[in-house]
C-alpha cells in the first residue's frame, strides 16, 4: 500500500454532507482538506443534455453501481438475506454531489418533538405508549438549539416557501403545526401544478391547513451568503433521478463546488474507492489515523490525516465501522453494541390515487412544487381513538411526470395490463391520474438493524451491508389511517375514480419508497447507546466525525436533507471554534 | 462474428413516416415507398419479427392510434439488448442464487439477453400466427420472467427519446400528449388549470440542439 504524505483532514464522500464540511473548513480555516468520492466527477454544466427518461429515470444512469455494492436484505434475523439486485426501494446516488444531485429537493424540516421522542412521549403518553420493542431514543439535542442551523441551511438553499410560525407567532397559508423558525423563507413559494391547486381547495374545504411544499427548486433569482446566484426553476418537470438542466435545484455541484474549487485548500479525487479507517487503539485517547482506498488506477492508498470525516450515506458509514473494527456492532440478542442499531426508513405511501375527468398538464412541475398538509403532524395532535404513535403529512406534488414510469397507472376496475383495452384505457387516464402522497415517520425497534453479511461480497471483496427490516403494525396502522383521509380528499377534488393505497404488508424492495434511510451510527448524549455525540463526534475516537442520516436515531415524516446540513454547520462550528484549538471530545 | 441480420419495415409501418395530430386521430401524412432494411445489433431476424410482432400485440396498432410496430419497438429493444442493460453491466451478478421471497425483487442469474433468448424459443413462428393466436400464445406465458421484460421494454420503447431507437416520429408522445423534454414551462404552468395544454413534442436533441449519446451505445 502507498501512504501519501499526511493532511489535516480527509473527507470521505462528495456528497450534501461531505462538501458542506469541505467548503465550512476551506472557507474559515487553512486545513489542507482531501475529500475522497467513489463515483465521477461531475459539474452541475453536466446536466444540460440529461433530460432523458430512459436512461436517468429508468436504467438510472447517476445511481450507485450495484454491480460493484449492494446491500443484502432479509425481514427478520430467523432468515437467510439476499442481495439487493438491482434498484429498488432506495436510490443512492455516486458520483460528485452524491444523491444531492438528483434529489427532488424538498426540504421541510423535522418537527421540534423528534429530537426529544422519548423523552417527550413517555411524559405525554406514559412509558408504554411506544410499541413493544421500539428502540426510539432522544438526540441530545433540542430542536431551539438546531433552529439558528436550519436557517443557515435555508439561506444556503435558498429555500422557497410560506412560513407558518415565526417565533412562535403562527402564520396563515404556511405550516402552522412546524415548530417555530426565526425568520420567513429566503425566496417565495413556487409556482403550482394544477393537481396541487385542486388538492389545496379541497383540503382547506375539509378543514385542513394546506400551505406550499418547502423547496430547494427556488422560485426565483436568488444570492446565497456565499455570493452563489442561481435563476429559478422553469417547471421542466425534470428533477428526481437528474440534475437540474438550469441549475434551479439546489446541488452540491452548483451550491459548494463553486465555492471549494476557489479554496486551494481543498483536493477533490473522484474514482476513490474508500475501503478502511484506519485507527490506533493504544493512545489516549485513541484516534483515527486516516483512510485506506483503492484509487481509480487500482493502487491501493493509505491517506494519512489528523482529522476523519466519515460522509459516505448511512448504509457505507456504517459499513466502515464494522469491517475497521471501529465500536461494538449491535447485537439484537442481547441488546449490546451500537454499530448498526436503529436501522429506519420511512413510511412513504400512495395513499390515494386519483383518476379525474379533465388534464392535469402533469409534465410540467418540478420534484418539489406542489401543497402539503400537516394536521396529522405535529406534536399536539390528539391521540384520542388513534391506534398508532406518531403521525406523517400529505402531499400533493406535480413532480414533473414522464411517460415510462406514468403510462398505464388504471383504476382498479381495468382487468387488462396489456392489449387494446388496456392501451385505450392508458392513453386517456394518462394525463388525468394522479396520487395524494402520505410520508410518515418510522420509529427505531430493536428487531430493525445493520450488519455484515456473512455470504456475499462486493467486488474488492469486502462484506456486503446486511439489512434487517421489516414494518411492524405501527407502521402498518399508520398507513391504514392515512388512506381514507387522502380517498376524502380525492373525493373532494373532484376524482371519478379513486385506488386506495391496498396496505402495507411486508417491507417491499421492489418499489420505490424513498431515499432516507437513517441509522447505523447514530447520535445521542451518551456512548451506551449512540455512536457519536450531538456534535456527531465519534465517542472513542475523538478526531472521527460521522456526517449524513447515519446519525439519526430514528427517521421523522420529513424529508432528512436540511436535518443532516443543519447538523453538518453545527459540528462545523464546533470544529472550528473549539476543536481546532484544543482537539479533544466536545461534548 | 455473426452473421449480420437485418429488420425489413415496410413502408406503413414505421412510425418515423407518420405524424398523428395532437388530438390524438391518426394521420397519415407521407409515407416512403421503399420498405428500409434496419441493421440488427443483437437479434436475429426471426427473433427481431417476433418481439416486434408480440411488442405489437402488448401496444397494438388500432382505433386508439399508432402502437409499438409505428413506434420502432423491436429495433429499441434490440439496441438495449445489445447495450449494457442486455448484459446485467450494473446488476449485482455474484453467486450465490436462491430463491426469494417477491418483496426482493429479481434474484435470477439470467441477464435480459438470455431471458429474451429462452423465452423467444418458445414463440417460434409467432410472427405468422393470427392476432387472437398471438393473443393466446402471449396469455399462456403471462407470468414469466420474459413477458414481464417484454412488456416493460415495449412501454419504454413507445414513449422513450427517439435517440435510444424506440418511439420513432415521437408516435408515442404524441398519442399521450407528453410534449418531450420542454426546457421551461414557467409561463404555462399556471395558465392550463384544467385546460389541455399540448405543444408540439420536441425530442431531446432537437431541444438541446447536441448530439447526445444514448448509454447503449458504448463509447
Amino acid at each position: 500500500m502507498k501512504t501519501l504524505p499526511a493532511v489535516d483532514a480527509v473527507i470521505v464522500g462528495g456528497g450534501w454532507a461531505g462538501l458542506l464540511m469541505a467548503k465550512e473548513l476551506a472557507q474559515r480555516t487553512s486545513l489542507n482538506i482531501v475529500v475522497l468520492e467513489r463515483g465521477p466527477s461531475r459539474r452541475a454544466s453536466d446536466y444540460s443534455t440529461d433530460m432523458d427518461e430512459l436512461d436517468y429515470a429508468i436504467r438510472f444512469r447517476m445511481m450507485q453501481d450495484l454491480s460493484k455494492e449492494t446491500v443484502t436484505l432479509r425481514h427478520d434475523a430467523a432468515r437467510r438475506a439476499l442481495p439487493l439486485r438491482q434498484h429498488g426501494a432506495f436510490l443512492p446516488g455516486s458520483g460528485v454531489g452524491g444523491s444531492g444531485e438528483h434529489w427532488n429537493a424538498q426540504v421541510p424540516r423535522f418537527l421540534p418533538d423528534c429530537f426529544e421522542l422519548l423523552t417527550k412521549t413517555s411524559e405525554k403518553y406514559g412509558a408504554n405508549a411506544l410499541p413493544e420493542s421500539h428502540a426510539v431514543r432522544d438526540w441530545g439535542i433540542t430542536y431551539n438549539e438546531l433552529e439558528p442551523y436550519y436557517t443557515r441551511v435555508d439561506k444556503l438553499l435558498g429555500t422557497s416557501g410560506q412560513a407558518g410560525n415565526i417565533r412562535g407567532k403562527l402564520l396563515d397559508g404556511g405550516n402552522i403545526f412546524e415548530g417555530w423558525r426565526s425568520e420567513a423563507y429566503p425566496t417565495p413559494p413556487t409556482k403550482m401544478p394544477y393537481f396541487s391547486v385542486l388538492f389545496r381547495d379541497a383540503a382547506k374545504s375539509l378543514g385542513y391547513h394546506p400551505y406550499p411544499a418547502p423547496s430547494a427548486n427556488i422560485s426565483q433569482t436568488y444570492t446565497n451568503p456565499d455570493g452563489i446566484s442561481r435563476g429559478g426553476c422553469t417547471y421542466c418537470g425534470f428533477c428526481a433521478r437528474f440534475g437540474c438542466m438550469v441549475g434551479a435545484k439546489a446541488q452540491p455541484t452548483n451550491l459548494l463546488l463553486p465555492v471549494i474549487e476557489k479554496r486551494s485548500n481543498v483536493t477533490l479525487r473522484a474514482g476513490a474507492w474508500v475501503r478502511r479507517i484506519l485507527f490506533d487503539a493504544v493512545s489516549k485517547p485513541a484516534a483515527a489515523r486516516g483512510v485506506s482506498y483503492v484509487a481509480s488506477s487500482g493502487d491501493e492508498i493509505f491517506q494519512p490525516a489528523s482529522l476523519v470525516f466519515l460522509a459516505s450515506w448511512t448504509f457505507n458509514n456504517t459499513r466502515f465501522l464494522l469491517l475497521s473494527g471501529i465500536g461494538e456492532p449491535y447485537d439484537p440478542a442481547t441488546g449490546r453494541g451500537t454499530v448498526g442499531s436503529n436501522l429506519t426508513h420511512q413510511v412513504t405511501v400512495g395513499a390515494a390515487t386519483a383518476f379525474f375527468d379533465r388534464p392535469l398538464n402533469r409534465f410540467m412541475g418540478s420534484g418539489s412544487a406542489g401543497v402539503l398538509f400537516s394536521d396529522f403532524d405535529r406534536d399536539d395532535l390528539d391521540r384520542s381513538g388513534l391506534n398508532f404513535m406518531r403521525g406523517g403529512y400529505f402531499g400533493a406534488r406535480g413532480y414533473g411526470f414522464q411517460p415510462i414510469g406514468a403510462f398505464g397507472v388504471l383504476p382498479n376496475s381495468i382487468k387488462a395490463t396489456w392489449g387494446s383495452e388496456w392501451k385505450k384505457a392508458a392513453i386517456s387516464c394518462y394525463d388525468r391520474t394522479a396520487t395524494i402522497g402520505f410520508a410518515g415517520e418510522h420509529l427505531a425497534y430493536k428487531t430493525n438493524f445493520m450488519d455484515l453479511d456473512p455470504v456475499y461480497k462486493d467486488a474488492l471483496g469486502d462484506p456486503l451491508l446486511r439489512l434487517t427490516l421489516d414494518w411492524r403494525d405501527n407502521e402498518r396502522k399508520m398507513a391504514a389511517f392515512a388512506t381514507p383521509i387522502a380517498v376524502q380528499v380525492a373525493r373532494a377534488m373532484g376524482a371519478r375514480e379513486i385506488n386506495p393505497f391496498p396496505g402495507l404488508h411486508s417491507y417491499d424492495a421492489t418499489h420505490y419508497n424513498s431515499t432516507h434511510i437513517q441509522g447505523g451510527t447514530i447520535m445521542g448524549d451518551s456512548p451506551a447507546h449512540s455512536v457519536v455525540s450531538p456534535y456527531l463526534q465519534h465517542w472513542q475516537l475523538p478526531n472521527l466525525f460521522i456526517l449524513g442520516g447515519s446519525t439519526f436515531p430514528q427517521n421523522a415524516s420529513a424529508n432528512p436533507t436540511p436535518t443532516v446540513l443543519a447538523f453538518v454547520y453545527r459540528a462545523a462550528d464546533a470544529i472550528v471554534d473549539r476543536y481546532l484549538k484544543h482537539p479533544g471530545p466536545l461534548a | 462474428m455473426r452473421r449480420r441480420h437485418f429488420l425489413t419495415l415496410s413502408a406503413n409501418s414505421l412510425g418515423g413516416f407518420l405524424v398523428y395530430s395532437l388530438d390524438r386521430k391518426a394521420s397519415l401524412l407521407s409515407a416512403q415507398h421503399k420498405p428500409i432494411r434496419v441493421p440488427l445489433r443483437f437479434f436475429t431476424e426471426a427473433e427481431a419479427l417476433i418481439v416486434a410482432a408480440a411488442a405489437s400485440r402488448i401496444l397494438p396498432s388500432d382505433e386508439s392510434g399508432p402502437g409499438a410496430r409505428e413506434a420502432g419497438v423491436a429495433i429499441f429493444i434490440d439496441r438495449q439488448l445489445a447495450g449494457p442493460y442486455g448484459r446485467d453491466r450494473f446488476r449485482y451478478t455474484q453467486p450465490p442464487f436462491e430463491d426469494a421471497p417477491r418483496e426482493l425483487g429479481y434474484q435470477g442469474s439470467a441477464t435480459p439477453r438470455q431471458i429474451y433468448r429462452d423465452g423467444l424459443k418458445g414463440l417460434q413462428g409467432f410472427h405468422f400466427l393470427a392476432p387472437a393466436a398471438q393473443d393466446e400464445a402471449l396469455r399462456k406465458i403471462e407470468s414469466t420472467m420474459f413477458f414481464s421484460l417484454l412488456r416493460q421494454n415495449t412501454i419504454e420503447g413507445m414513449f422513450c427519446d427517439p435517440l435510444h431507437g424506440g418511439n420513432a416520429g415521437m408516435v408515442g408522445w404524441q398519442l399521450i400528449g407528453f410534449p418531450g423534454p420542454r426546457m421551461s414551462n414557467f409561463d404555462e404552468i399556471e395558465k392550463y388549470y384544467g385546460k389541455a395544454f399540448r405543444p408540439k413534442p420536441v425530442s431531446l436533441r432537437q431541444a438541446t440542439g447536441s448530439k447526445v449519446r444514448p448509454s447503449e451505445d458504448e463509447p
